[in-house]
């Protein structure tokens, strides 16, 4: 790393990714910056500052979307009424990204473009089909957060681009929702596994619609339409256990998790299904390892 | 290729020539020679390195020198300045919450930020606020205490120590 510039507006931060080629955009920098003093890039790349660019801060609601910038601190979005109110899976994930310091340094977008497979933010933002828009100079364009992240470390961010907002559509009303995050530990903790699940229910109580994603058990976000779609028409208080069962079948068959220090492969596939069979048992059922992190809303 | 940089560093102004990629911890340690902060894992992920930016903890280790630019900075050396900052550090001597000494500008730093938010604090949101800061001699429940400490002999919230409010 060789220069760091910081810029105080988008137009400016657009202008100074375009002026050299081997530019990166940095909000937080708290996976960047550990990143390049880890293995240091082969060329000298320019750093362009972006915390500070008003126009990617701040959470707003506007007429399709919770509109959150980039550049918004976790720190903030833990904090946030609006986050609260139209994404608290979001909420508790943000409450469980790194520690204090941590949370008033790195930011949604950051995690975003980091793309690792433990991000915490990135099963939230898939059960709530968030979308992402991205500025150049060209212009700006929009896709879902599931057609952004590739793969570990790959995005569909090209040169010259910086992702400017994250879009979570105005949705039918949740009936329960949850995030789970387990790690080693409570804080500073990378994630074994983690999950975010949602149930919307018809009149009669019955899910009409689950959306479920797991983090740290596949490349990127692991999403399970065929689990999904077995519980559909499910009393949403007390799904037939014989569903859930298979739902779980379903998600085990389909995480593609891998052995490193945190966990082994086995361990990850058989937590995720666990995971799952949790969220959906009645919510008097006793915890089932007091060191996850455990939020529920419903 | 050096460039200056401006803030305001324990309450007074600072000025000083230095690459902007420089780490803060770097530039606070070995340029301006306050070598309280400590670099426990130049990660992010011990908490050795915590200073207020503005009004926010932050950690030293990854922060850019560029980024202090016009930021109001506060490091271990400026609490003794204020009189919650100063309760605090007797507080922990008085805890006997210091082992080898390592993590306890952080972790003081840290209950700083939170004490001077909420006044009184739980044992619970004290270990939240501190759940950034690693201890390797494991001697959380008297840091825990420390804090209580403090706490209970609180005036009221305070902010940031400037110098000038001594």
């Amino acid at each position: 790393m060789t220069r760091f510039h910081a810029a105080h507006s988008l137009t400016e931060a657009l202008a100074l990714l375009h002026e050299e080629t081997d530019t990166r955009p940095m909000a937080g920098g708290t996976d960047i910056l550990v990143r390049m003093r880890r293995s240091p890039p082969a060329v000298p790349l320019t750093l362009i500052g972006i915390e500070g660019v008003p126009e990617l801060q701040g959470i707003r609601e506007e007429p399709s979307w919770l509109s959150i910038g980039a550049a918004t601190p976790f720190a903030a979005i833990a904090a946030s009424p609006l986050i609260a109110a139209h994404a608290p899976l979001l909420q508790d994930a943000a409450r469980a990204v790194g520690a204090p310091a941590i949370r008033n340094m790195a930011t949604l977008g950051g995690n975003l473009c980091t793309a690792s497979p433990a991000g915490d933010s990135l099963p939230p933002l898939y059960v709530l089909d968030a979308e992402v828009e991205l500025a150049s100079k060209a212009g700006r364009r929009r896709m879902a957060v599931s057609d952004f992240i590739l793969g570990p470390g790959e995005t569909q961010l090209e040169p010259g681009e910086i992702l400017c907002r994250v879009l979570v559509p105005h949705a039918p009303p949740i009936a329960r929702c949850q995030f789970e995050k387990v790690g080693r530990r409570r804080s500073l903790a990378i994630a074994v596994a983690s999950f975010a699940g949602l149930l919307r229910v018809d009149g009669a109580g019955r899910i009409a619609g689950a959306r479920f994603a797991f983090g740290s058990v596949g490349p990127a976000a692991v999403t399970v339409p065929e689990a999904e779609a077995l519980l559909r028409g499910q009393l949403a208080v007390q799904p037939d256990p014989a569903a859930v069962e298979r739902a779980v079948l379903a998600v085990c068959a389909t995480v593609r998790p891998i052995d490193d220090l945190r966990a082994s492969a086995s361990y990850r596939r058989a937590l995720a299904g666990n995971l799952l069979r949790r969220f959906l048992s009645p919510p008097s059922s006793p915890g089932l390892n007091a060191a996850t992190g455990h939020a529920s809303h419903g | 290729m050096s460039t200056d940089i401006e803030f305001e560093l324990n309450g007074k102004p600072v000025r000083i020539a230095t690459p902007e990629t420089r780490r803060a911890i770097d530039l606070l340690r070995e340029d301006l020679h306050l070598t309280g902060s400590k670099e426990g894992c130049g990660a992010g992920e011990c908490g050795a390195c915590a200073v207020l930016i503005g009004d926010e903890i932050r950690l030293a280790c990854l922060m850019l020198a560029g980024q202090l630019a016009g930021r109001r900075v506060t490091t271990i050396e400026g609490l003794p300045h204020s009189a919650l900052g100063a309760r605090l550090l007797r507080a922990f001597a008085e805890a006997g919450a210091v082992q080898c000494g390592y993590c306890i500008p952080g972790m003081e730093m840290a209950a700083f930020d939170l004490l001077r938010r909420e006044p009184d604090p739980s044992r619970e949101r004290i270990r939240e606020a501190l759940s950034g800061n690693l201890c390797r001699c494991t001697g959380y429940v008297k840091i825990v205490d420390a804090v209580r400490l403090a706490a209970a002999g609180d005036a009221g919230p305070e902010s940031p120590p400037d110098g000038a409010a001594a």
